[in-house]
């Protein structure tokens, strides 16, 4: 298991893949964490004098912006977990993988695992991304930036598990469809388009809304416990969010249902 | 003195929907030499072999080495070396990281990866992305793959396929030299021309059936002869019912069987003959007769 495991980081770390992606993450990261910081920095005072305006108090922007990492990233250590299936099958180099391992169901494990270290990684990149490009910024404009919180860190943690979460749910979707175009398009089509619709419109009625808690973007924020689509509170009325432990919860049975049904129909396949 | 392992296919057999893929196929390989396992496109050569190695479910019947199936075996590459004839290779990824990837999954001591790129001649393309390796490049990293393990038993799938007269030359001996070693070797090909000097035992299959097995003298000698009757079914019919192999030509049936035999036969059934002729045929003439007309080309 350890050889299949090592195997299995060996392949993550030998195309480009990984560091093609972290690149994007960073730039995309980065600029939308800026971003926030720039507009709730500058803007803070004067939205806060206004009545009507989106509130937010002063303490909750820094999450706000840290948790940028999850809210915008999620979608790459997704990527990164689905391709590491797809790929495989694309280039056929299953076959030589089930030669030199023929224990299926161990090449699976050992790529959850080794997925899962990897979104943490992406976790850590993403976070030295949002805060080496927030926190200056709301330094700069007098908003605390509360580096020096113990919350800060503890958001950061949930952040990296959250990441990680990603990652395996990525090789669950992988595995359950293989096919890498098909897989790339529902994984977008979901996360950019299905999601954010069903988010919204389940936020309108509070049954609809204790549903849409549990969908897995609304999870991830849960877990996370900060994200800017969540931060102004918008519908849901008296619906609580996930605790952030049943964010997770959630996130990793979602990991585990995809991986096994994954495993159950496509994995067992035949290599033809 | 190292382990001899046979390769046993006992009554295989893989039906994809209603595509008879292999059908009841048995036949064993015995190390020290080098056989062919033959056939035309589309005859079950690959799916064979791919059950054989536990990547494909055989619908029906066994493919061991020496009793043992491939995922039971302890150490799976260092017993069998496989060079299956779909490339499998990320072509984002170099050659000396793609099998130092298995050679990691395998157990394989790391120095061996650089081994067998010398001996497959990439030695000096190892640090290049594969994605940019000609056919017969691929080709050779794939016989890398299959050396790997320094296997007793190799299962190579169309080896030649691509590669240049040097190449061919060379991997022609390096066949012979593996099996004389007292390694089990076994060859897939679609063309007997490519493995004839290689070779001693072939095992020929067509439509998913072993139609010949045995030495590639005793094939070459094999009797043939083409024989019409006016009433060229029942004579077919004749034949058959005596179990020989039919092939229907322009010219009359070909039958692979000596001609007294077949007149014999044709007088019991009482069936009149306008022509009978016997043929000492080549090789590849004897090859196409076995495998059936209009199989030579195509999926
Ligand atoms: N995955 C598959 N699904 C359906 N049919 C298949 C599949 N793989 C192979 N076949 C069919 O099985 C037969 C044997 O194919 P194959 O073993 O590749 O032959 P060969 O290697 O001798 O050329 C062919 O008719 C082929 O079309
Ligand atoms: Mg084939």
């Amino acid at each position: 298991m350890i050889a299949t495991l090592r195997a299995e980081l060996g392949k993550l770390l030998t195309t480009r893949l990984w560091w093609v992606l972290a690149l994007i993450m960073i730039g995309y990261v980065g600029f939308t964490a800026g971003l926030l910081a720039g507009l709730f920095g500058a803007l803070g005072d004067q939205l806060g004098g206004q009545a009507g305006a989106p509130q937010l108090p002063p303490e909750a922007i820094a999450p706000v912006v840290y948790s940028t990492v999850t809210a915008v990233g999620y979608v790459f250590p997704l990527i990164l977990g689905t391709l590491a299936i797809t790929s495989e099958v694309r280039y056929q180099t299953l076959t030589p993988t089930f030669l030199a391992q023929p224990k299926r169901g161990r090449v699976l494990a050992a790529k959850l695992m080794v997925l899962a270290a990897a979104g943490a990684v992406f976790g850590v990149i993403g976070l030295v991304a949002a805060m080496g490009l927030g926190a200056p910024i709301l330094t700069a404009t007098g908003t605390d930036a509360a580096l020096d919180a113990s919350d800060t860190w503890a958001l950061a943690g949930r952040i990296v598990l959250a990441m990680a979460l990603w990652a395996v749910v990525g090789v669950g979707v992988g595995s359950l469809i293989p096919n890498q175009i098909a897989a790339i398009v529902v994984v977008l089509a979901f996360t950019q388009f299905v999601e954010p619709i069903l988010r919204f419109g389940t936020s309108i009625w509070e049954w609809t809304a204790s549903v849409g808690r549990f969908l897995p973007g609304a999870a991830s924020d849960a877990l996370v416990g900060s994200s800017v689509f969540t931060a102004f509170g918008i519908g849901g009325g008296s619906v609580e969010m996930l605790e952030w432990w049943q964010g997770g919860l959630v996130l990793l049975a979602l990991a585990v249902v995809v991986a096994i049904a994954g495993y159950l129909t496509s994995w067992r396949r035949d290599i033809t | 003195m190292r382990t001899r392992t046979n390769i046993e296919f006992r009554n295989l057999t893989k039906n994809f929907g209603a595509v008879h893929a292999v059908s009841d196929v048995s036949f064993t390989v015995e190390p020290g030499r080098v056989t062919g396992f033959l056939g035309p496109n589309g005859a079950g050569k690959t799916t064979s072999l791919r059950m054989l190695l536990g990547l494909v479910r055989p619908t029906s019947g066994t493919a061991t080495f020496g009793g043992i199936e491939y995922r039971n075996l302890e150490r799976p590459l260092a017993t069998v070396g496989t060079a299956l004839e779909a490339s499998s290779f990320n072509p984002g990824r170099t050659a000396r990281n793609h099998l130092a990837v298995y050679a990691i999954a395998a157990g394989i001591a790391r120095k061996r990866v650089g081994e067998v790129l010398e001996l497959t001649g990439i030695a000096e393309a190892a640090d290049r992305r594969v994605g940019g390796y000609s056919l017969g490049m691929r080709q050779r990293l794939g016989l890398a793959f299959a050396l790997l393990g320094d296997p007793e038993v190799l299962v190579l799938d169309e080896p030649i396929n691509g590669l240049d007269p040097e190449g061919i030359r060379w991997i022609r001996g390096l066949l012979q030299q593996l099996a004389a070693e007292g390694r089990t070797v076994l060859v897939s090909s679609h063309l007997l021309s490519e493995v004839q000097q290689t070779v001693e035992r072939v095992v020929i299959v067509s439509h998913g059936r072993i139609v010949y097995e045995g030495t590639l003298d005793a094939l070459e000698s094999a009797a043939t002869a083409i024989v019409d009757a006016p009433d060229r079914d029942a004579l077919r019919t004749a034949l058959e019912a005596a179990q020989l192999v039919v092939t229907e030509t322009d010219a009359g049936l070909v039958v692979s069987a000596a001609s007294a035999d077949i007149g014999a036969i044709a007088q019991r059934a009482g069936v009149p003959l306008s022509l009978l002729h016997a043929q000492r045929a080549g090789l590849e003439d004897v090859f196409l007769q076995l495998v059936g007309p209009g199989t030579g080309v195509g999926a």
